[in-house]
């Protein structure tokens, strides 16, 4: 494969694949192949920045669904403020930037041949690969809790076909009156800290319109959480004794479900009956980068500070949800935030242009609590030798106080909120 | 026309700017930006437009933002986190485009 031209290997991967889309994009001046893996908030923001500010290079993204649905914004499907399509979004725009859409999963990476083995059995070459694959679920890690558990208690935390997140929206929508809606929340690390109390939220916004006198148990395998002080202010405040958070040191790790008597089994062997589950999963980086030994023997995947290439193979770059990024959380933002940098650092190479200087990731993770009810954290990360540090005296929580007090800011958080939703989908797809 | 005000325009026009050299540290500064107040500072909803504003403002601005003399939400958080080099770098080029 390697002794291949570009041109012959184009044309030798058009012929062999049909599911690899026009490959007459790739450009006869290329200064190079970036091959990207996984279409969401890294790898689509990583493949229209490269398009925008690299012309000449030839950048495919391979992403196994059809469309993309984020997971921002999808605790409100279940709060009845968004609709599936509402979410969900195309890779045409990409496609009209130029970058080769391919639809397909990533089997595998050869480091050393410098090839991305697909599972329809064609294979791309790259001279620079970025591979964003998001998060796996560690199947197990909860005793009965596998694929097929998943469709009576829906974990909804990958966006995949939507069916997740629909599934629960559902159950919510049946859920019997003064019926019990149990989550089961895992440890630290995992996808999207304050998405669980956001998703508790939500449901309880939709609960408190349909059926009020329904309880919502969420349990907990931490002692504390992503802005805790912010969401027990917004539980108080709008939803009463319908909410109840129950810690690990309340009993609150759930170990073990049992799908068919609707039960969550806790660490001490209570068992709790619900009409509607929610297991969130522990979790750890997905297969690809496990199988292909990028990630280190915590599961995750250790980078450069600076450039994302990852600590165990050259000229592969792995940003997003599955690399050991703290104290920057596993964030839609952050994956976007961190891909320019990576393909400006892996692009450099080719280009002939210098690593990018100092440079400054930033976050900012908005939640719904309610009704015109926005809350947010904010961060600037900057890289340091040995890993990534928080700005000094910056970012931080939404101011705490009275409702009353705090009305306005807190609307034009929720306003805000939908326009950083609207921004970073059109920074990713449009 | 500088080459940052060249880099505006083609940013803004959603050409290629050709060659972007990653030792310029603006288009990733600027990216920042864009998360929320659009790919070309055009504003987005109810955040506002920072497209064209003018230069010595718009420092003045984030200076009141930093130091909490302005009513904000989140921009003041947002602000304490980059230096004064790095204001000018933004200001420069959110001032660029048209």
């Amino acid at each position: 494969m390697t002794t291949l031209t570009r041109r012959s290997f184009g044309a030798l991967i058009g012929a062999s694949a049909t599911t690899l889309a026009t490959p007459g994009l790739l450009r006869a001046n290329s200064t190079g192949r970036l091959v990207i893996i996984g279409g969401g908030f890294g790898g689509a923001s990583a493949a229209r920045f490269a398009r925008i500010n690299y012309p000449d290079v030839d950048v495919t993204l391979v992403e196994p669904y059809p469309t993309f649905v984020t997971c921002p914004y999808g605790n409100l499907i279940l709060g009845g403020k968004r609709t599936l399509p509402q979410i969900t979004h195309s890779y045409d725009g990409l496609r009209a930037r130029g970058v080769n859409v391919v639809q397909d999963r990533a089997a595998d990476i050869d480091p050393d041949a410098r090839t991305v083995a697909l599972e329809s059995g064609a294979s791309l070459q790259y001279d620079k690969l970025i591979v964003s694959p998001g998060i796996g679920l560690r199947w197990g890690a909860i005793d009965g809790y596998d694929q097929a558990a998943t469709e009576v208690f829906p974990h909804a935390w990958m966006g995949g076909d939507g069916s997740q997140i629909t599934n629960l929206r559902a159950q919510l929508e049946a859920l019997p009156e003064g019926g019990v809606v149990g989550l089961a929340i895992p440890e630290n690390p995992f996808r999207c800290p304050p998405g669980p109390y956001e998703r508790i939220s939500m449901i309880a916004h939709y609960l408190k319109q349909t059926n009020p006198t329904a309880k919502i148990l969420a349990f907990d395998s931490k002692e504390g959480f992503s802005k805790q002080g912010l969401f027990e202010d917004v539980w108080a405040e709008l939803y009463g004794d319908m909410i109840e958070w129950i810690p690990a040191n309340q009993d609150g790790r759930i170990v073990a479900v049992d799908v068919q008597n609707k039960l969550f089994i806790s660490e001490f062997g209570e068992e709790h009956r619900v009409d509607v589950g929610n297991v969130i999963p522990p979790q750890t980086s997905a297969a690809i980068v496990r199988d292909t030994g990028l990630a280190n023997d915590t599961g995750w995947v250790p980078v450069n500070s600076r450039t994302f290439e990852a600590d165990a193979a050259r000229d592969i770059h792995v940003i997003g949800d599955a690399t050991i990024a703290g104290p920057m959380p596993k964030s839609g933002y952050i994956a976007n935030s961190t891909s320019k940098t990576a393909v400006s650092a892996a692009l450099a190479d080719l280009t002939g242009g210098s690593a990018p200087s100092d440079p400054v990731y930033f976050n900012t993770c908005y939640s719904h609590g309610g009704e015109d009810y926005g809350i947010s954290v904010v961060a600037v990360f900057r890289a340091t030798d040995d890993g990534f540090e928080a700005t000094p005296d910056s970012g931080g929580l939404s101011p705490r106080g009275p409702l009353s007090e705090l009305a306005e800011n807190r609307r034009l958080e929720a306003r805000y909120a939908d326009a950083w939703y609207d921004s970073i989908t059109r920074d990713m797809f449009s | 026309m500088t080459r940052k005000q060249l880099l505006a325009v083609s940013l803004l026009a959603g050409i290629a700017a050709t060659g972007a050299k990653a030792d310029d540290r603006t288009p990733l500064l600027a990216q920042s930006c864009a998360g929320c107040h659009g790919q070309s500072g055009e504003g987005m909803g109810e955040i506002a437009r920072i497209a064209g504003y003018d230069r010595t403002a718009f420092i003045a601005i984030w200076e009141e933002f930093r130091n909490d003399e302005r009513p904000a939400t989140i921009m003041n958080r947002i602000a304490r986190g980059y230096t004064d080099d790095e204001v000018a770098i933004l200001a420069d080029y959110f001032s660029s485009i048209e």
